[in-house]
């Protein structure tokens, strides 16, 4: 029996690193995936074009404008002379934020009265109107801050000392590298299972591997064991890329990682098999891995976080597995959890792993036989 | 069970939902027989196979491969049977060697035993001076040649064969019957299904298989001999028209079209004047005629007609 599997394995890596197309899905495909989630999907809000409308021309409004510039955060491309000409601007989609100083903004600040900087952004898009706003609110707080120190009217009031723990620039990509190593992992497993077994439907082997002696638990493990050992290659691969390219901070010695990688596996390589169970051509295999996938990444918490959600819809995040995977890999780095911590996700993806491989396996057993 | 005997079926039946494909059937098989089983496509002749090869369930019935009962021994069937399907099975990104072997590991043929069966086997089918080809860059007569040794790696006692000459050019065709004509000498009971008539005519013997019912069983020269009446051949240069009218007449038992000649089974030698005068009322001329030796595909299609 294991020789038989062996055997069917040795014939599944061969198949696979002969195949061009195959090998590049395999290798550089998580790496590229990798990129971009690394480079280009951010939501970190930098270089806001921004239109300064200055009725006050005092040092002291110059000085507002050059503390928004420095920060980095805003880039100031339009001087408008009116407001009139603002409006154009964020219409026409050349500035995402708009900032009006006053005429007597200097005159008030030195007498100690309050003045008022008004600030205009595209809401178009929401969330980044909203950090736009909050960067700017805090800066010129910041600014009337310092310069009323020796002003009298500052409040005392309740001074808000906020701290970002575990990423404390809050830097997107740390949050996104992480979650990309579940997804990647996701997706080649999903499509080297459920293709391989449809593929030897289609070329008319599966009918001669059912007359041989070849029994249907030999063929499953056979058809999975390959995929799960690339599958923990790529994760060591997209770790080592992560942490020595993106400079992804590893809090925790990633001991549990083979573990939780192995317990996720159970579910994704499950389901796989089930796809190869429904389809019977490699076109439909693809189309059902994507009609899964798809809804598992977004409703997963990988981008949008799984507490806005309806109801409804947060309890059927309950059988993703990426849900429990992506907290484990962002636990694993960001936190340093261990298994003391991360012990309720990695106990709901292995029992969601026995559950899902199960069924799999006796449907694919039926279909087989 | 008598040894002599290799398949063994016993009232064999298999439905799909009301479709009857395999109807109560019973034969024998003996060691050593080349059996052919002959029908167009939907006769049932893939189900048979697949009921054989335990690979699928009967409805009911029950039969016996090489002594073992395919209801409840299915996986001993297999160690003892050999199976080429239509597409020969191969993985064509795998070399000719690769696929030998790993059809060699899957039936654990003992590691000491394989150089000298892989070099036999590839010997017989011309294939050592391609042995590290990948199998999809062969022609279709030597993946054939590499799906029969693939299904050979394990010595079987009972060699299946699905339509194993689809597709496969005519020379290529007359090397393989020349391999099958080898084995059966060391004593392989060899099942083969076809839709070509005219291969069917190799086996020694030949059951006819008309929607899951057996027609006939005989070996193909009592077969020939079987139809009782006379057959002719017709040629003429209308001679798609010339069918219908024909069949129209009294005593004619069934006619086919080959090409511009007609054969056509008939109750009586005498008969062949009042077709020509029939025809010729509808001026269809008829340049000339024999009486002739029917083929197996004249007699597969008078017992289909006479139906």
């Amino acid at each position: 029996m294991f020789e038989r599997i062996k055997q069917m394995v040795i014939k599944e890596f061969i198949q696979v690193l002969r195949d061009k197309r195959m090998k590049a899905i395999v290798f550089i495909t998580p790496i590229i995936q990798l990129m971009l989630f690394g480079y280009a999907v951010t939501t970190d809000v930098n270089n806001i074009t921004t239109a300064f409308y200055d009725l006050d021309k005092t040092f002291e409004s110059r000085e507002l404008a050059r503390r928004l510039e420095s920060s980095g955060y805003f880039n100031i491309a339009y001087f408008p002379e009116s407001p009139r000409e603002i409006q154009p601007l964020v219409d026409r989609g050349k500035v995402l934020c708009a900032i009006q100083i006053n005429n007597g903004f200097s005159k008030d600040l030195k007498k100690g009265i309050s003045t008022e900087v008004q600030v205009i952004v595209d809401g178009t898009d929401s969330n980044t109107a909203t950090v736009a706003m909050d960067y700017a609110s805090r800066i010129i707080m910041k600014y009337a801050k310092d310069i009323g120190s020796n002003t009298p009217t500052s409040s005392p009031g309740i001074n808000l000392n906020t701290r970002a723990w575990y990423n404390p620039d809050l830097r997107s990509r740390n949050y996104n590298v992480p979650g990309v190593i579940a997804i990647v992992i996701m997706l080649i497993c999903l499509l080297l299972t459920s293709m391989a077994v449809v593929r030897e439907r289609e070329i008319g082997t599966m009918e001669q591997l059912m007359v041989t002696p070849l029994r249907p638990i030999e063929l499953m493990l056979g058809k999975t064991i390959p995929f799960a050992m690339i599958g923990f290659f790529d994760v060591f691969l997209v770790t080592l890329v992560a942490v020595f390219w993106f400079d992804i901070p590893i809090k925790s010695s990633l001991q549990i990682m083979p573990l939780a990688t192995a317990i996720y596996l159970l579910s994704v390589l499950g389901i796989g098999l089930f796809i190869s169970t429904i389809s019977r051509t490699q076109q439909q295999a693809l189309m059902a891995t994507f009609l899964f996938f798809i809804p598992a990444v977004l409703l997963s918490g990988f981008m949008f976080p799984i507490e806005n959600m309806p109801k409804i819809i947060q309890y059927g995040t309950y059988i993703n597995p990426l849900r429990y995977f992506l907290v484990i890999t962002r636990g694993i780095f960001l936190k340093g959890n261990g298994i003391e911590i991360l012990w309720p996700q990695m106990t709901a993806l292995l029992i969601l792993g026995i559950v899902v491989m199960t069924l799999s396996s006796l449907r694919f057993r039926k279909r087989i036989g | 069970m008598n040894t002599d005997i290799s398949i063994k079926i016993f009232n064999l039946t298999k439905s799909f939902g009301n479709i009857t494909a395999v109807n109560n059937l019973n034969l024998g098989i003996k060691k050593g027989e080349l059996f052919g089983l002959v029908g167009p496509d939907g006769a049932g002749k893939t189900t048979i196979m697949r009921l054989l090869t335990a690979t699928m369930m009967p409805s009911s019935g029950e039969a016996w491969v090489a002594g073992n009962s395919i209801l409840s021994e299915g996986e001993k069937i297999k160690e003892k049977i050999g199976y080429m399907s239509q597409k020969f099975g191969l993985y064509e990104d795998l070399t000719v060697m690769e696929n030998i072997i790993f059809y060699a590991d899957l039936y654990e043929v003992p590691q000491k035993e394989r150089p000298q069966r892989i070099e036999r086997l590839l010997g017989f089918s011309n294939l050592t001076p391609f042995k590290d080809r990948l199998a999809g860059r062969l022609s279709g007569g030597m993946k054939q040649k590499l799906g029969l040794a693939c299904a050979l790696i394990h010595t079987p006692e009972v060699l299946f064969l699905d339509e194993p000459t689809n597709g496969v050019d005519p020379v290529s065709r007359r090397d393989f019957w020349k391999i099958l004509y080898d084995l059966l000498k060391e004593g392989v009971t060899i099942f083969v299904s076809t839709a070509y008539l005219d291969e069917a005519e190799r086996c020694t013997r030949i059951c006819l298989m008309h929607k899951g019912k057996i027609l006939m069983d005989d070996n193909p020269a009592a077969i020939k001999r079987s139809l009782g009446m006379p057959m002719v051949e017709m040629w003429s240069d209308d001679a798609r028209n010339a069918i219908e009218i024909i069949k129209g007449i009294d005593g004619v038992q069934s006619v086919s079209l080959y090409g511009n000649k007609l054969h056509v089974a008939i109750s009586r030698s005498e008969l062949v004047d009042d077709i020509i005068i029939n025809l010729s009322r509808s001026g269809i001329v008829i340049r000339g005629h024999r009486e002739i030796l029917p083929s197996i595909e004249d007699i597969f299609i008078s017992q289909v007609e006479g139906q």
